[in-house]
């Protein structure tokens, strides 16, 4: 078995009274592709904001096992730019680019956690921070160039078409240098041939050492990418799998056909 | 347009002038003398008001009119007028470097072309452009709707009044600890406030404003009140002591540096790694943390710049007028300042410029229209909010050019 | 004690005047999430119509009670129209800008209006008719309760029992509390929208002239400038309620005029617009959701 990347330990969350997330446990190996899935409503967005810190959880724990630290850090009470640095990056549902800034400002944010200019190296522009801001605008195109967005290099972000501003979102995350990437529905709203070069997409990020774990509705990028699978409803884990054990087991077919 | 639709467009605006005529009935054509007890009709308003909002309502709306059609137009969009030549002004090199070199000289004789009190004028509007050009950096590129900063400049001028009244301390000394004790204020505020809604942080920042001008007000043993502080030293020139003549054209020649200085900080700023979170925190403040940029540091900088900036003209205006009192750090001050910034186009340094130019030199020019001046004030907020948000010249990133091979960089 | 009564009477008087006003803040937060930084402005316009017509009867001759009504009538009127054209001219082209575009845009109209009335009357104070006579039965509690603080206790009182009807039974008021809750769940079951931000900025505004009508005969006197500072506090009061919630305006209202009171009463008079500004900023630091609000859970 791998190195554990991720432990999520009795997860629990309260909306007003509402669990939205209730005693959820699971871990994510070391170079493996995992989905999240369920029905609508049943807490897969809530759960990836419990772990990119933008909520804050009521129970439980989330750990996380960056390469070089063998005990895990725990979450709890983490700023979202925090857990960020320490090698967890996200994409969102609904795409939040800063779209009136270029394609590769976008990016170069995504390496704002990895460099350390400040006031006086904007100001000064000294060898220091030339070269630094130098690695980070060649990157940043490196990674573009990469997710096949090179030719919009200079174009506001807003203004790009709505297949390239998800690629856009990855490209970004990607630019933080993580070791556990988290993508939320990245086929959403794309056709069948652009849904199968996102799957080839996500494989080539995958093939380089890089863990993923993804939301998704569209079941055959789920079976044809994920190494296990969770299913969660309500909140609960219901299933947990690899795609064959996952197609058959009766719990999730009860969840997903409602009988 | 045919015939009948400009008859319905004639129509229209015949009943929008009549809901103004209406509108404005009580207080344009009545004025009491409650002490003399005489109602004074003033009928001839009513047909100006009349005519001005038939004419303001057909011309407003063919200019929505016609921004509905070039939305259904994608490719030409926005490429209008006056601001996109100035805009190629600027991205050609050989134009923009001669257009830099004449305003340059121009502004390098300008106090021995014309008389002191323009030359007066003129340092006024330079103070603003730098005023503006540090707010800009809380609102146009932050995104931080700063409704005190005036107060900031309170602090940095009350600092050199009390600093020279009680200790003598000279414009020199005084002008890093003014900017440094601003800054200081604006971290104390922001620490706090931060971390509020933009509308909220705006509604905080005005209280704040208003919190140091009342308590300068009303302190009268700290601040002297009301009366202000008078006999405030000049900035002095190597010792030397300058007649009143030579005295403005060193301050002006002063503000000249001073607004060189300042654009030079804030363009290296707005092409570095500080200067790209901060507008990424303008854009989506969720997806900005997510991204790991600490939402509150950058916040806090940018803030604390800003009130360094204000903290730093305020000490200037202490320097520059001799005397001040709280009246001069109003709500109104603040509004000044945000409408050059949004007037300019928020984030954008050439903007900003011409801002301040246009909205402090224009009502001393046109004196008789001075006191519509406020009221213009109010009405540009509006205006541009509504048809012209990225103001007159809107900010464009730079870009930056790679060959496929070799790849070079440059901001 | 005497003292302390007068006070209390003088902190709930300035809390009714605070509500009249709050109230517009909070139903036009309540369904457009817009600070409407005019609000104030309104106040002062209601006052300044309030003036003009009262002073103009008075002139002609009316009888006390004619003036009264006919001046309320004018001022809700005028104040109401000017609400209806300021959000169709600065708000509604802005309903799908940033955040801050329609904020900035009512600081505009702020400033607009005040040297609108500024340049259309003067900058002077104006000495206001008075439209309350000193009632003989109310001679016995004259030194703690006079008799222009009882008529703003009422009318508020009534005011409030109106809308509250409004609100809680009308259609109007179902079809107002449905657009503040989901703007386009309304539209879908088929609320006009546009009509109910109309008619909220409409009541909201007749309020405030109601509230401008009687501060200005309660004091005696007027300036273009007394919309900003009573638009900032009755501010402070609808955040301090909890801003959207109408029991909380009035609830933020009463702690407003009463702390007010008796700071100034007990403390220093000189600090009174401090005290409440100082309140707002402590508020919106450690409970933005104020007294009766609800925290919001962001959504991503």
């Amino acid at each position: 078995m791998n190195k554990y990347l991720l432990k999520i330990n009795n997860l629990s969350i309260d909306f007003g009274g509402i669990r939205a997330l209730n005693r959820l446990s699971f871990d994510i190996r070391q170079a493996e592709i995992a989905a999240l899935i369920g029905p609508n409503g049943a807490g897969k967005t809530t759960l990836f904001n419990c772990l990119t810190g933008i909520y804050a959880f009521s129970e439980g724990d989330i750990l996380l096992f960056p390469p070089e630290s063998e005990k895990g850090i725990s979450l709890k009470g983490m700023k979202p730019n925090q857990i960020t640095e320490k090698g967890l990056a996200r994409t969102f549902q609904n795409i939040r680019l800063f779209s009136r800034m270029t394609v590769l400002e976008n990016v170069m944010i995504g390496r704002h956690c990895r460099t350390r200019a400040y006031i006086l190296g904007a100001l000064f522009r000294n060898a220091a921070t030339r070269k630094e801001e130098r690695e980070t605008v060649d990157k940043s195109y490196a990674l573009l160039e990469k997710m096949g967005l090179a030719e919009y290099v200079n174009e506001p972000a807003g203004n790009l078409p709505y297949g390239a501003q998800r690629r856009l979102e990855i490209a970004r995350a990607l630019a933080t240098d993580p070791f556990l990437l988290l993508l939320d529905e990245p086929a959403a709203g794309m056709n069948p041939q652009e849904t199968s070069d996102i799957i080839d997409l996500i494989r080539e990020i995958a093939s380089d050492g890089l863990s993923i774990l993804l939301i998704e509705h569209d079941m055959k990028l789920v079976m044809s990418l994920s190494d296990r699978i969770f299913v969660i409803d309500y909140g609960r884990k219901i299933a947990e799998g690899d795609p064959a054990e996952i197609r058959s087991n009766p719990a999730v077919i009860k969840a997903y056909l409602g009988a | 347009m045919t015939i009948s639709s400009v008859f319905r467009e004639i129509i229209r605006s015949s009943l929008i002038s009549l809901w103004f005529v209406f509108l404005t009935f009580p207080l344009m054509v009545i004025k009491v003398n409650p002490i003399e007890r005489v109602v004074h009709w003033r009928w001839g308003n009513m047909l100006y008001v009349a005519v001005t909002s038939f004419v303001l309502s057909l011309f407003f709306r063919e200019v929505v009119r016609r921004r509905k059609l070039r939305e259904t137009r994608p490719e030409e969009e926005n490429r209008a007028g006056i601001a996109l030549s100035i805009r190629r002004i600027f991205d050609e090199p050989g134009k923009r470097n001669m257009l830099t070199g004449i305003v340059f000289c121009f502004s390098l004789v300008f106090p021995f072309v014309f008389s002191s009190y323009q030359t007066t004028i003129m340092t006024t509007a330079l103070m603003y452009v730098v005023l503006g050009l540090g707010l800009n950096i809380v609102v146009g590129m932050a995104g931080l709707l700063d409704l005190g900063y005036v107060a900031f400049y309170a602090v940095g001028a009350y600092t050199y009044a009390l600093l020279n009244h009680h200790f003598h301390l000279g414009f020199w000394t005084v002008l890093p600890i003014g900017g440094l004790v601003a800054a200081l204020f604006g971290f104390l505020l922001g620490f706090p406030v931060l971390r509020l809604r933009g509308d909220y942080l705006a509604i905080v920042t005005l209280g704040f404003g208003e919190i140091i001008r009342l308590i300068l007000e009303n302190w009268g043993k700290f601040s002297q009140g009301p009366s202000g502080i008078a006999n405030i030293s000049r900035p002095g020139f190597f010792g030397i002591h300058l007649s009143l003549d030579s005295a403005i054209v060193y301050m002006y020649y002063l503000m000249i540096v001073f607004v060189l200085a300042t654009i030079f900080i804030v363009s290296r700023l707005q092409n570095s790694r500080l200067g790209r979170a901060w507008i990424a925190l303008r854009e989506d403040e969720t997806a900005c943390q997510v991204m790991g940029i600490d939402k509150r540091k950058t916040k806090l900088t940018a803030f604390a710049l800003g009130a360094f900036w204000a903290g730093i003209i305020g000490v200037v205006f202490a320097s520059k007028t001799t005397f001040i009192n709280p009246a001069s750090f109003t709500f109104l001050e603040s509004a000044i300042i945000l409408s050059i910034v949004v007037l300019g186009g928020m984030g954008s340094i050439i903007g900003v410029i011409m801002g301040a130019f246009i909205l402090i030199l224009m009502p001393e020019y046109l004196r008789p229209l001075s006191q519509y001046r406020m009221f213009a004030f109010g009405l540009i907020l509006v205006l541009m909010m509504v048809f012209r948000p990225q103001g007159l010249i809107a900010n464009v990133r730079s870009a930056y050019h790679f060959e496929k091979t070799k790849r070079t960089f440059h901001a | 004690m005497n003292y302390f009564i007068e006070l209390f009477f003088s902190g709930l008087t300035r809390g009714a005047i605070y509500a009249l006003i709050a109230l517009g803040y909070t139903m036009v937060y309540g369904i457009i999430g817009l600070i409407n930084f005019a609000h104030g402005e309104i106040y002062m316009i209601g006052a300044f119509t309030s003036f003009v017509v009262a002073s103009v009867l008075s002139i002609y001759g009316f009888p006390l009670i004619a003036i009264v009504i006919m001046t309320g009538f004018a001022a809700a009127v005028w104040a109401g129209a000017y609400g209806y054209t300021i959000e169709k001219l600065a708000y509604k082209p802005l309903r799908h800008a940033p955040r801050l575009s329609p904020l900035i845009s009512a600081i505009g109209m702020s400033i607009l209006l005040q040297n609108y009335v500024l340049l259309a009357q003067t900058s002077d104070f104006l000495p206001f008719p008075k439209l309350i006579p000193d009632f003989p039965f109310m001679e016995r509690y004259a030194d703690v309760l006079g008799s222009s603080d009882l008529v703003i206790l009422l009318t508020t009182t009534a005011v409030m029992i109106l809308l509250t009807f409004l609100i809680k039974y009308t259609r109007i008021g179902k079809a107002m509390r449905a657009t503040a809750q989901d703007t386009t769940m309304a539209m879908l079951v088929g609320i006009n929208v546009n009509r109910i931000i109309s008619i909220t900025f409409v009541i909201g505004s007749a309020l405030a002239a109601i509230g401008g009508l009687l501060i200005a005969s309660h004091i005696g006197q007027i300036n273009f400038y007394i919309g900003f500072i009573a638009g900032i506090k009755a501010f402070t009061a609808a955040v301090l309620g909890g801003i959207g919630s109408i029991p909380g305006a009035v609830l933020g209202s009463l702690v407003l005029g009463l702390t007010e009171s008796f700071a100034t009463g007990y403390v220093s008079s000189d600090y009174e617009d401090v005290f409440a500004f100082s309140l707002l900023v402590l508020i919106l630091i450690f409970k933005p959701s104020g007294l009766l609000g609800k925290a919001v859970i962001k959504k991503v």
